[in-house]
């Protein structure tokens, strides 16, 4: 393995780190009273979950009351605390690969960045359909069969709000740390070829 | 052709001459030319490219206007009591009302003044004089809020006011009505020798705006009408029209027409702050109030101040003259440049320019046609840039468009007249209905007027809106000056009567806009953070409750143990943080108001019930879909142990 292909999977690594500055989902929420500009806005990061601007979590919480949804309080979510766990374990695998410069670790390491992946998107769809299901039998608006779970990926009308659930900048390092470790995994490969065929 | 047929063609032709020329000449009058009205929309969900502060006259207040649409956005109270925001009645608001006469609840504003830097408009605060119990007001632009009220003693009648210096280092307060100063009894027809005028001098803080009564010039008794600071070359001077220099006491309209000029007060400001500061004058005993806003305890108090400084025309040699200007007059304008000084003689037939550096020459060179009192009154001619010519009937005030022309209101004659400040031609006129007072160009008092429009406030409608019986509304009137012509583009009415009014682009102050107050940063003393923290105390009689509301309750809304007699404190915290989500809060039988509480603010509103039952309170303010929820009741004993009960969240 080339030198640049070293450094080249290093960057990888080092890419995921990107999710510590910025989120990887972004749920809006858009309504007559909040229009485009004024929308409300979650942002789901590897460490925590926040509102787009200092009161809109709280505002959230406060509009959810009135369909019995629970508050959505951060330091209840555990996932929150091992998440960042997960990503500097894939950071250090990574690196370990880059300095191995051993392909197999690569495809180790990309096999767990999917497994990753597909996990958090599973935890995160769960958590959706909880808040979305597990409603108070008190709640003010009670409406037969309505549930208010957001789209795990989308655009969905919940009463007089439209959620927008999209990935975010975040998800994009991931992307590009994965696109760029799959790179390597594959121009690697044709430098061994080159290599071999020249060496005879 | 036959016979007919010519007489129908000239029938035609004849018609359709009369309808182009009747299409052409009522631009005033109603058929106006197509691109009018939309030049003036601004479409739904569109903003206002203009904010327009014009004054609310006898309703004391100040109402913000959008341009060109001419919208009304919000009204300001500033020195009249408004239940409908709880303004005077509140405990929070009450003190800013106080003054050396005790509680006064309404006043008369005119002249709005917007704060500048470097002799322009800088969004930050607009000043506003109340003229009947002499009274300066600011204004917070980020908010929109009432922050400062302080009164001027010595005044009767603060009319010439508040007009900013360059860096609006200071406010100015020239009393309309000469009084004997100190107040004394003593005849009306001692006018002349007893009675005197205060012009004051108010320094404005250039980072909190707090003002302070720094100094007083006192004057002969003359009838100090308006004013401007100069700008430029002439920033350390502030020019103030006096009409009344008969000293006349009766009959004023009479007796104080009878000279032929009057005078622009010139006074070296920066010089005779110098001097006070240098201990100068005297300290005089007064009383004033001085009232002053909290941001963060969202309260105001209000103070007594005892002293004031005061100045005579021997303790200011060379700071101080008298400029004559024909007859009786009302505005004296500085242009953008600085050097002319127009004045807006109410009889007089010309509107005379005056010069800044002549007058300079002629304070040098000693053009002096007599002392009065002590003050210089320098040669009219000397002093004269030039005079406009047969400009209409009874000029009051000018604004500038920053392209080398004036803009005059003339009361008498009804109509705007522009003029150019190169040859001081007349170049155009337009009537106004009907009978204009002030105009205002966006920037067109300052040194960078944004010379698009030019708005006519008028004192009288008649027949130009539906009737509403006797009393009809008073209006503002939108032209468009970029062009060589001005054109009418929009009527619209206004509050009370509109005197001066400024304006600027909406960027400058959009951006500064508050969306709330947070509640982190709420230090009322009787604010509640959190509902958990909610509860009823009682001191003695008094019963307060710390309240709380959001969407849509408030804690606590059950309440037991008030007894009659008991005066209850109703302390309403709105938890709210978010964008336009007032509550109100009233309360049956309250002999005041309700309260209207913005996002993060408390409001105290006091209720003295007056017989036992339970009673109901509600949220004024519609805040959301179950405000009609929004509710709680509390119950009144005759006597009983007086423990207070309430639900606990």
């Amino acid at each position: 393995m080339k030198a640049l292909h070293r450094m080249l999977m290093a960057t990888a690594a080092l890419a995921l780190l990107g999710l510590f500055a910025f989120p990887m989902w972004s749920i809006w929420l858009e309504a007559p009273q909040y229009p485009k500009g004024s929308e409300l806005g979650i942002f789901v990061h590897v460490d925590k979950v926040e509102g787009s601007r200092p009161n809109d979590l709280d505002n959230i919480n406060n509009l959810n009351h009135y369909i019995g949804m629970k508050r959505i309080e951060p330091d209840a979510i555990p996932e929150l605390q091992y998440m960042p766990m997960v990503v500097i374990a894939l950071v250090g695998l990574g690196l370990l690969a880059a300095a191995l410069g051993r392909r197999w670790v690569i495809v180790v390491w990309l096999m767990l960045l999917v497994a990753a992946g597909t996990v958090g998107m599973i935890d995160f769809y769960q958590w959706e359909y909880d808040y979305g299901h597990n409603l108070d039998p008190h709640a003010i608006i009670k409406i037969d069969g309505m549930s208010y779970q957001p789209p795990l990926i989308g655009s969905k009308q919940l009463l007089n709000f439209t959620a927008h659930s999209y990935p975010s900048i975040g998800f994009g390092f991931i992307v590009l740390a994965f696109a760029l470790g799959a790179f390597v995994w594959w121009s690697a490969r044709a430098t061994v070829n080159a290599t071999e065929r020249q060496s005879p | 052709m036959s016979t007919q047929t010519l007489l129908r063609l000239m029938v035609l032709a004849v018609s359709a001459l009369i309808m182009s020329c009747s299409g052409n000449n009522e631009a005033g009058g109603g058929a106006l030319s197509g691109d009018a009205a939309s030049r003036v929309y601004v479409a739904p969900g569109e903003k206002d490219e203009f904010y327009n502060f014009v004054s609310g006259g006898f309703s004391g207040q100040l109402a913000v206007y959008g341009l060109p649409s001419g919208r009304l956005f919000r009204v300001i109270p500033v020195f009249s009591v408004d239940p409908e925001k709880g303004w005077g009645y509140t405990e929070e608001t009450k003190p800013m009302l106080m003054t050396s006469h005790g509680f006064v609840p309404w006043d008369d504003a005119h002249h709005p003044d917007m704060s500048q830097t470097g002799g322009v408009a800088d969004g930050k605060w607009v000043f506003i004089n109340g003229n009947n119990t002499p009274r300066i007001a600011r204004i917070d632009l980020t908010d929109f809020r009432t922050k400062e009220i302080i009164e001027i003693p010595n005044a009767a009648g603060n009319h010439s006011s508040p007009f900013s210096t360059e860096n609006s280092e200071y406010v100015v307060a020239g009393t309309r009505f000469s009084v004997p100063i100190p107040q004394e009894d003593v005849s009306i027809q001692q006018y002349s020798e007893k009675f005197k005028g205060a012009l004051s001098f108010v320094k404005v803080d250039p980072k909190s705006g707090n003002m302070n009564l720094d100094f007083q010039l006192l004057v002969p008794g003359f009838d100090y009408d308006l004013a401007r600071a100069g700008k430029g070359p002439s920033k350390d001077w502030m020019f103030m029209s006096c009409y009344n220099s008969e000293q006349a006491n009766t009959m004023k309209e009479i007796n104080a027409s009878q000279n032929d000029k009057d005078f622009i007060v010139a006074i070296n400001w920066k010089k005779c702050a110098e001097l006070a500061a240098a201990g100068k004058g005297s300290m005089m005993n007064v009383d004033y109030a001085h009232n002053v806003y909290n941001d963060e305890t969202h309260s105001a108090s209000h103070t007594m101040k005892k002293q004031v400084r005061v100045l005579t025309a021997d303790d200011i040699k060379g700071a101080l003259f008298y400029m004559p200007t024909p007859k009786s007059p009302h505005g004296c304008d500085v242009d953008p440049s600085g050097e002319l000084i127009v004045g807006g003689g109410k009889l007089a037939t010309v509107i005379p320019v005056m010069s800044f550096s002549k007058m300079l020459k002629a304070i040098e060179g000693g053009k002096v046609d007599k002392m009065i009192a002590g003050i210089p009154v320098l040669n009219y001619k000397e002093c004269l840039a030039g005079e406009v010519q047969r400009p209409g009937l009874g000029p009051l005030h000018t604004e500038f468009d920053g392209k080398g022309f004036a803009y005059t209101s003339f009361f008498v004659s009804s109509e705007i007249v522009k003029w150019s400040l190169k040859d001081f031609k007349v170049v155009d006129r337009v009537p106004t209905y009907y009978s204009i007072g002030h105009l205002c160009i966006p920037g067109g008092n300052s040194t960078k007027p944004w010379g698009k429009y030019v708005i006519a406030y008028n004192k009288i409608t008649k027949d130009r809106y539906l009737p509403t019986g006797p009393e009809l509304t008073q209006s503002a009137q939108l032209f468009d000056i970029s062009g060589d012509k001005m054109k009418l583009l929009l009527d619209f009415p206004t509050i009370g009567e509109p005197h001066y009014a400024v304006a600027c682009p909406a960027d400058m102050i959009m951006k500064n806009s508050k969306k709330m107050y947070q509640i982190t940063e709420n230090k009322h003393p009787y604010a509640t953070h959190k509902e958990a923290d909610t509860r009823v105390e009682r001191k003695g009689n008094e019963v307060h409750v710390y309240m709380t509301s959001i969407r849509s309750h408030f804690a606590p809304d059950n309440i037991e143990g008030v007894k009659v007699g008991d005066k209850v404190y109703w302390h309403v915290t709105n938890l709210e943080q978010d964008w336009d989500v007032p509550h109100g809060f009233a309360v049956i039988g309250a002999n005041n108001s309700e309260a209207l509480i913005m996002p993060g603010e408390t409001c105290t509103i006091v209720w003295e019930p007056k017989k036992a039952g339970v009673y109901p309170f509600y949220c004024s303010d519609f805040c959301s879909a179950l405000h009609q929820e929004m509710q709680g009741y509390v119950r009144v004993s005759n006597g009983g142990s007086g423990q207070l009960t309430w639900n606990k969240r």
